[in-house]
């Protein structure tokens, strides 16, 4: 019986490519399925085309695959990659460049069509209003701010490219589970309104997307952590999966990390919203039937899947500048150091008042103490801290406000309060960017949809 | 007896937007039994106020034993425009673990060594 081996390629812009090698290697893969791009990936990649209009695709692709190349070809393994960003194109060329140099040859497939900025009037004159998709409020308020616009494309054009004889699918958007579902229907032949089938590739897709937090990375939980053996090579996962779309989640042998039932329901859920009705372009997925069995040794079975109709409109994801941020941060040792934080916080705040600064928004942190649990800090131990970090930020319109409030920190290491540390230097003003999820009816998206082929 | 969230249970949590969203999981049915019944759209209200969060979302997945959590408006309106340190809501996930709820003290995971 036919199964078709997909492993998990990277999880976010800046991961690592290093635990690939094991799964081409010893994995058995015939796919690799590789997410560059997180809701903030395109806005970093705007900064970059801003710069550089030849920029603003995920770089990390052409590192990557001028590493692995050599190894896949040897095991006839494809890659599908969503590095494009926002310049597909401009990937393509990075990456065929990279490849004459060293003399390889590959064909190339870029799918594009994604990005829908360009065209915001023309879908609005087609009777789309594009509102924002929970708040409802009208796009005219964020229309002249906006940095990039792209639409979540479905797997369709992938598995097409894959038809065509590519052995490299480069995207732009796409949803990040249809890396998985484009080759799974492609070579299984799949119907595109077999939903169930859409369904069980749509799990998949998700359960690999974020590379090692499908096989036992970032396992959220107090001490189960510390069981997930040999971090260091923790493998990527694995889906090796059948024609009626059931699986075996597994990762490449002789590595860390560990695939469960735990791990795995983790990723399952993680960034879903209602999970019975999970919605992406190909199908809208209900997880609630789904089944795992845990075999043991790294291997869960999973079946069960259920689909009903892809929906009618896309979303798009556009993100518009939103003011400015301003960071200032000082650590203070032993003894007091809490309360040298919060009387540090309070002159910063004097100053910016006498300054005539308004920040739209400050915030007050305590690292160490409540950066990262915020009210839900335990404070039994607040003021025996053995060190503290204050870190403040504020919002505001004005970017020599948000620069100016970082130059204010350096001055309290000899004029405010004792045993002070981290002067290291200070942050310049961070650009913020607003996101906007809407939809569009697919058929305004899906005819600018372009499948180029480059034999290199 | 009182009994604390990471005890009994694990968590992950992550961003869309600007909504957290976590996946609560028990380590067994008998345990999942009392997560139904005692983390409840009120208590996850009541937890989570202090991030100005919007209305919570709740719903019970039978089948991994799990329950799905939505804290909508609860990002400062995203990643990329929140002031915090932990912009990416990947923390909000151990905060769920603090919370204490109302459980039996014969639960498995309360019984191992």
């Amino acid at each position: 019986m036919k199964t078709i081996r997909i492993g998990a390629g990277l999880g976010f812009y800046g991961d690592s490519w290093r635990p690939v090698r094991a799964s081409i290697e010893r994995g058995g893969v015939q796919y690799i399925a590789s997410d560059h791009l997180s809701e903030l990936t395109l806005a970093i990649l705007q900064k970059d085309r801003q710069k550089d209009p030849a920029a603003g695709y995920a770089r990390d692709a052409v590192p990557m695959l001028a590493e692995l190349w050599p190894l896949a070809a040897k095991h006839g393994v494809k890659f599908i990659l969503n590095a494009g960003g926002l310049n597909p194109q401009g990937a393509r060329e990075a990456i065929a460049r990279a490849f004459r140099d060293k003399g390889w040859k590959a064909t190339i497939a870029t799918v594009s069509g994604d990005s829908v900025l360009e065209r915001i009037d023309e879908l609005r004159a087609a009777g789309e209003p594009l509102a924002h998709m929970d708040s409802g409020e009208g796009i005219a308020s964020v229309r002249e701010r906006m940095l990039f616009a792209n639409a979540y494309l479905g797997a369709q054009p992938i598995a097409e490219a894959l038809a065509r004889g590519a052995d490299i699918v480069l995207t732009g958007r796409v949803a990040d589970a249809a890396l998985t579902l484009g080759p799974l229907a492609h070579e299984f032949g799949w119907k595109w309104d077999d939903w169930n089938r859409m369904a069980a590739g749509l799990t998949l897709g998700h359960l690999l997307e974020c590379s090692g937090q499908g096989s036992g990375g970032n396992f959220g939980s107090a001490g189960e952590w510390a069981k997930v053996p040999d971090y260091a090579h923790l493998g990527y996962p694995i889906a090796e999966v059948s024609e009626d779309g059931s699986a075996l989640f597994t990762k490449p042998p002789g590595t860390g990390g560990r695939v469960s039932f735990d791990t795995i329901r983790q990723q399952l859920l993680y960034e879903v919203h209602n999970p019975h009705a999970y919605v992406s372009p190909d199908v809208v997925l209900d997880m609630g039937t789904l089944r795992f069995d845990d075999e043991g040794g790294d291997r869960v079975r999973i079946s069960g899947a259920s689909g009903a109709a892809r929906p009618a409109r896309l979303k798009i994801v556009a993100g518009y500048q939103d003011g400015w941020m301003g960071t200032g941060m000082i650590g203070f040792a032993w003894p007091e150091a809490y309360a040298k934080c919060e009387k540090s916080a309070e002159i910063i705040q004097t100053l910016v008042q006498e300054r005539g600064w308004t920040p739209e928004e400050t915030n007050v942190e305590y690292i160490g103490y409540n950066s990262l649990l915020g009210e839900n800090a335990d404070p039994t131990y607040r003021d025996q801290l053995n060190e503290c970090f204050l870190r403040m930020t504020i919002r505001t319109k004005d970017r020599r406000v948000a620069d100016g409030f970082g130059r204010l920190f350096p001055w309290l290491g000899l004029s405010g309060p004792p045993y002070v540390g981290s002067m290291k230097g200070v942050q310049p003003a961070k650009e913020l960017l607003g996101i906007w999820p809407t939809l569009v009816s697919r058929e305004l998206v899906e005819k600018s949809i372009s499948i180029e082929i480059e034999n290199i | 007896m009182k009994v604390a969230l990471w005890k009994i249970a694990h968590a992950r949590s992550g961003d869309k937007a600007d909504r957290a969203d976590i996946g609560l999981f028990a380590y067994d049915a008998a345990t999942y039994a009392v997560l139904k019944r005692e983390v409840t759209v009120a208590r996850l209200t009541q937890h989570f106020a202090a991030m100005g969060a919007g209305p919570v979302e709740l719903w019970p997945l039978d089948n991994i034993l799990a329950l799905k959590i939505v804290l909508n408006a609860a990002l400062q309106g995203g990643a990329a425009r929140s002031l915090r340190m932990d912009n990416l809501g990947k923390n909000v996930a151990a905060q769920l673990l603090r919370m204490e709820i109302e459980a039996p003290q014969d639960l498995p995971r309360l019984l191992l060594k």
